[in-house]
């Protein structure tokens, strides 16, 4: 019996998803009574780090590394994640539910004939041979417990929902042949963009949003700025990416993206429930509006009323100063 | 190119949610439904778009529903542009189930590209699409917000990644799920609502599926405390308070 998660990297570096997966995954495999924690880890990473997942709980690293799993077809991953169940006899599966997770597990659940729970927020409770996993669902508005019936489990875990702290302990390295070939492959990725140099928007723990209220693009060099100073991300209200003043990849909520970060600051959104959908689980959420009867403030822990434009130059030198003082 | 689209009910956005049975039931009492707006915006649209651009092919819609799901989506999807539909007659268990009933009756059609949306906004699973792929053993790609034709046989796509955009070229047959990008809304007006009474709608028994997960029981996220406002004048006492009492920076 073990418990295996799936290695996310990009360009050989291994993103913090997978410790994330690896350390839920080491809970989980308490409550098996196994000590077994073990990485699939597909494509080109250096044996050193994938040594280093030992931080974070892993115990043991099936390593294919095979160029032709750089890029990201789902068919064959999940097909090489299947032949890495079928060799360890692993009984629970922890995938990252992000875009890459989002394609895998669902596919594996169908070939292993075991139940899948996308989304999870929170660790399982184990009893015997049930698992019972919460999600969020009803677009944040709600939670289900899901019990899985069937002897494999996979959880596919929403971003953040489990703190990462680095331990110690080096994971063994063992090369791993999951009998994937090129003509598996059917899908042809043609180019990557990449978005930007920050942390992306699903995985960032600070977010600093805006909407409509920030009156046109010209004005978002001020949310860079705050953003900047603290380290981090930039979101945004749907209208605001509808008429192009930020990029679609920024727009949260219901049709959007959905994030789980430790803060969240809404600065000129009103706080529709279609907005909220995307960012109400998040752990904490500061409102700056000039109308107090903004919706947004019933569903924040902090809130400014006044002008941005008055506040977010302020604030932004007070999160300067206070940098200054705490680095 | 022929084409299914798989459709989903769920409550209207602005639901109120509550539930009924110990918490164990989903209360519908009051409550709206539609067509999942991924599903309808996206999906939906680009398989019109992709017919209309070639002049030939078709567009079916699937919904795993009872009777009534036709009034409520079957016969809007109709409207917007789809030429037929089907409906499997079941009230549906789990993901995996609704996956099964799709995958069984795509099985027997050869079509060339089947849509899903992006998530449906009650379950929020992102897992229909992947499931199905996995059935057929075809390609899927999740996520996409944009979806062409290259010639007869091979499309290009773009996908959301972390940090990026992902551009994959891939051949007929595949599965996609749709996402903003992909298609603009469309309302169906008076010819199309007329029009969809006389297309038709094929209804079909379940196949035999033991579902894989089952829901215990909900619950509402607690309130949140009432918000503490903070003075505009002295904003450095909201950065204090994020980082000695909420303890996030
Ligand atoms: C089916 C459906 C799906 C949707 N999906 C999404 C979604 O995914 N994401 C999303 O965001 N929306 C979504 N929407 C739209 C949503 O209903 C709202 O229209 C939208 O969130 C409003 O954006 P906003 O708050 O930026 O703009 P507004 O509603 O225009 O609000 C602007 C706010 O800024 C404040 N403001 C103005 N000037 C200032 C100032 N100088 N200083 C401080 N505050 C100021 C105002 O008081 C106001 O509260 C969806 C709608 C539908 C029907």
């Amino acid at each position: 019996m073990s418990v295996l998660i799936y290695v996310n990297h990009q360009n050989g570096k291994i993103k913090k998803s997978t410790f994330e997966t690896a350390l839920y995954a080491r809970k989980v495999a308490e409550m098996l009574q196994t000590d077994e924690v073990i990485a699939l880890s597909l494509g080109q990473v250096s044996d050193e780090a994938l040594t280093l997942l030992g931080n974070y709980g892993v115990t043991k690293v099936l390593s294919d590394n095979q160029a032709l799993f750089d890029h990201f077809d789902a068919g064959v991953h999940t097909k090489a994640l299947a032949s890495a169940v079928e060799q360890t006899g692993a009984t629970a599966i922890i995938i990252s539910q992000n875009s890459n997770g989002k394609a895998i597990a669902p596919r594996l659940s169908m070939r292993l004939k075991a139940g899948l729970v996308s989304g999870a927020i929170e660790l399982p409770i184990v009893n015997g041979n049930t698992f019972t996993v919460k999600k969020s669902v009803f677009s944040g508005k709600a939670f289900a417990n899901y019990s899985i019936l069937t002897p494999i489990k996979i959880i596919a875990l929403n971003p953040n929902s489990y703190p990462v702290v680095k331990g110690q302990g080096l994971a063994a390295v063992e090369q791993f042949n999951s009998g994937i070939t090129a003509s598996d492959v059917k899908i042809k990725v043609k180019e990557i963009k990449s978005l930007s140099d920050s942390v992306p928007l699903p995985e960032a723990e600070l977010v600093v949003s805006a909407g409509r209220g920030m009156k046109g693009p010209e004005n978002w060099g001020m949310i860079e700025e705050l953003a900047q100073a603290l380290g981090a991300a930039t979101a945004c209200s749907r209208p605001v990416a509808d008429v192009h003043w930020r990029p679609h990849h920024e727009h949260v909520g219901q049709t959007g993206i959905t994030i789980r970060p430790n803060l969240y600051i809404a600065i000129g959104i009103s706080g529709a429930i279609q907005h909220l959908a995307g960012v109400n689980n998040s752990k904490v959420i500061v409102v700056i509006n000039k109308d107090p009867e903004a919706p947004f403030f019933k569903a924040a822990d902090y809130g400014i009323v006044g002008d941005a434009f008055e506040i977010i130059p302020k604030l932004t030198q007070a999160v300067k100063a206070f940098k200054a003082q705490n680095n | 190119m022929k084409m299914l689209v798989c459709i989903s009910k769920t409550p209207d956005t602005t639901a109120k949610i509550a539930f009924t049975n110990n918490n164990s039931t989903f209360d519908t009492n009051g409550v709206t439904f539609i067509m999942n707006p991924t599903d309808e915006w996206y999906a939906l649209v680009r398989a019109i778009e992709i017919k209309e651009q070639t002049g030939t092919g078709s567009v079916t819609v699937i919904n795993v529903g009872p009777k009534e799901n036709e009034s409520i989506v079957i016969q809007k999807a109709l409207a917007i542009g789809a030429d037929n539909a089907v409906r499997i007659d079941a009230v549906p268990d789990d993901a995996h189930f609704v996956a099964a009933q799709i995958a069984a009756h795509a099985e027997t059609e050869n079509y060339d590209i089947i849509f899903t949306g992006k998530e449906t906004i009650d379950y929020n699973g992102s897992a229909i699409g992947g499931m199905v792929a996995e059935l057929l053993n075809l390609p899927y790609i999740s996520l996409a917000n944009s979806l062409q034709l290259i010639n007869a046989t091979t499309a290009s796509a773009t996908r959301e990644i972390e940090g990026g955009i992902e551009e994959v070229e891939v051949a007929v047959p595949f599965v996609i799920s749709a996402q903003k990008g992909m298609a603009e809304q469309r309302i169906p007006n008076m010819r199309g609502i007329m029009a969809a009474r006389t297309k038709p709608v094929k209804v079909l028994p379940p196949k035999d599926f033991s579902p894989y997960t089952s829901i215990v029981s909900y619950e509402l996220p607690p309130a949140r405390t009432q918000v503490k406002l903070i003075d505009p004048e002295h904003p450095e006492e909201l950065i204090r308070l994020l980082h000695e009492q909420a303890k996030v920076i």
